[in-house]
């Protein structure tokens, strides 16, 4: 029980915190900071690593194999692509600075 | 003592996931954001090594470690070849896999018979229920991206009341879980539906529902359906937390569930409707037009225009839309840029929050293009400036500079959205292939206004034409 009551302590905190975090974000960067949340949400591969190494017979082994490729997939994609996507925000913005 | 060493990691890798999401927030700080939060994912990882839990036998570890290489192979692979234009559908692709795996964690725990309080019982359906919806509903957003499959709205007789019947039986299934397998005994059913059954039916119905969730919605929300998305398979990562008591899971999730939920509503209020309507009508279909006619416009070549934008204009914005990305005339706008600039012009870039398919899509695309990232502006700084402007070249946009979503009467699928000003300007010119209707498919009455020059042409085409004839001109 009191473990529930510190679990349910931490979501609210954290909820509010994920709430507060996305205030007046300009739309520039709505596309990179959803895929970077979808990145971290690929914390599921946490969960899929626990899921498998527990597992015990064929049908868990091979459920456990597929949520943890999928949620690798998500990890490991996610941060990728949101790499990218910055990547093209780096030009010289102050070399180009205004001309006149 | 191993496992405040495997707290503590957690809350570190937590702290790291916040920090990375509040440089997200700004472009000068974005990129060490993402490397941060990837860093954070790292520790976690590492530290889940070391849980107590964590026993695999050798077959076990075996599978964790091929399947993680496998995924980090194949994830890096698809980042890193996918066109920066398909992007909306790459994150969709990510996100629906995660929302996956973490539906079949949760079944794996079922059938395992580790999920034993209460607690667990109800966070395990929950993120069976959620992290299907999540799976099924971004394939379907994928397809409809990527035009595989059921593009447009499709909607059919009943949907609503279908819709309803697959809740009640999700909830009428969930409720039996719960109750261990009581609820079936009582209408006679328990021989068959065993509370694991009872679950794979579960999984089945919920997938069911989170297509059906998306088919109606129209290709133009999809960026608003995949943020939501996201913020579900957030949610259902948060509730397996409670599901395996495991932190890292919690406050990740957690913290996805709820930025996700309100970059949501800022996705939505851009596109100026609410969540509630994008999620329950779908777009409304566009009604065949009761007049067919054809109707007059000023079809204009691109020496006319050329010579127009060199001799008489001097103050042009270009507004850039998803038929620039579909074409990848990118380079061809900055050409286009450049040709002007050299002729002393001023160029601008006016950028509507949902130019492209994504919010910020058309910004990653111009400046992968080098187009200076000071003249892009967003909508509210650049709609006063059209008043004043020459000449606004719109390129492969449609929806979002058509008058009509003004005049909330007139009951469109696009009223009500804020547009671009365009048609402010002194002279609206529209490069486009055609007068067909946009992705919301409403005609545009900017096509017929006086001022109005069309230049029938594909973006890329087009673009580089104008360019050569401003030079020439």
């Amino acid at each position: 029980m009191e473990q529930l009551l510190a679990q349910l302590a931490i979501f609210v905190i954290a909820a509010f915190l994920g709430w507060e975090l996305i205030q007046r974000v300009p739309p520039l960067l709505h596309t990179p900071l959803m895929s970077a949340t979808n990145a971290i949400h690929g914390v599921v591969l946490v969960g899929a690593m626990l899921a498998l190494a527990a597992g015990g017979d064929l049908f868990t082994r091979i459920i456990g194999f597929i949520a943890v490729v999928f949620a690798a997939m998500n990890v490991v994609g996610g941060f990728w692509v949101t790499h990218r996507m910055l990547g093209m925000f780096k030009p010289d913005w102050a070399r180009k600075k205004k001309k006149g | 003592m191993e496992q405040i060493a495997t707290f503590i990691a957690y809350l570190v890798a937590a702290g790291l996931f916040i920090i990375g999401i509040r440089r997200l927030r700004e472009a000068e700080t974005a990129r060490s954001g993402n490397t941060l939060a990837g860093l954070g994912m790292i520790i976690a990882l590492v530290a889940t090594l070391f849980v107590g839990e964590f026993t695999p036998d050798l077959i076990n570890a075996l599978g964790i470690g091929v399947g993680v290489l496998l995924g980090a192979v194949l994830g890096a692979f698809s980042a890193q070849r996918v066109p920066m234009t398909a992007m909306p559908q790459m994150v969709a692709t990510f996100n629906g896999l995660g929302g996956g795996a973490i539906a079949l964690v949760a079944v794996s725990e079922f059938y395992q018979g580790r999920a034993t309080s209460w607690v667990a019982v109800i966070t395990a359906l929950l993120t069976v229920i959620i992290g299907s919806i999540s799976f099924s509903g971004s394939i379907v957003a994928v397809s409809k991206l990527q035009e595989i499959a059921l593009s447009g709205s499709v909607t059919f007789p009943g949907q609503q009341v279908v819709n309803a019947i697959i809740v009640l039986l999700i909830l009428a299934l969930s409720a039996n879980v719960l109750a261990g397998g009581a609820i079936a005994e009582v209408v006679g059913l328990s021989s068959f539906l065993t509370p694991f059954v009872t679950i794979l039916i579960l999984l089945v119905a919920s997938l069911i529902l989170g297509f059906l969730f998306v088919i109606p919605i129209g290709g133009a929300d999809m960026p608003v359906v995949i943020s939501l998305l996201n913020a579900f398979t957030g949610l259902a990562a948060a509730a397996s937390g409670f599901v395996l008591s495991n932190y890292a899971l919690l406050i990740g999730g957690t913290i996805v569930g709820a930025s996700g939920t309100i970059l949501t509503q800022q996705m939505s209020s851009s596109l100026g409707r609410p969540l509630s309507s994008i999620v329950f009508q779908g777009i409304v279909a566009p009604e065949q037009d009761e007049e067919e006619e054809e109707r007059e416009v000023h079809e204009a070549s691109a020496e006319e225009v050329g010579s127009y934008l060199k001799n008489e204009a001097e103050k042009i914005i270009m507004v850039p839309g998803y038929g620039l990305a579909a074409s990848q005339a990118q380079g061809a706008m900055y050409e286009l840029m450049q040709a002007l600039e050299d002729e002393g012009k001023e160029v601008k870039f006016a950028i509507h929050p949902v130019a492209g398919r994504m919010p910020g899509h058309m910004n990653v695309l111009l400046t992968e293009a080098d187009v200076p990232y000071e003249q892009l502006y967003d909508m509210e700084d650049i709609n006063p400036e059209f008043e004043e402007t020459d000449g606004v070249i719109i390129v492969g946009a449609n929806d979002v500079v058509n008058p009509v979503a003004r005049d909330e009467e007139k009951q469109t699928a696009i009223s009500g959205m804020p547009i671009l000003n365009a048609d402010h300007a002194e002279r609206v010119i529209f490069i486009k292939r055609s007068l067909g209707p946009g992705f919301a498919g409403v005609d545009n009455e900017l096509f017929y206004q006086d001022n109005t020059w069309m230049f029938f042409s594909d973006a890329n085409q087009g673009l580089h034409d104008i360019a050569e004839a401003v030079k020439n001109a």
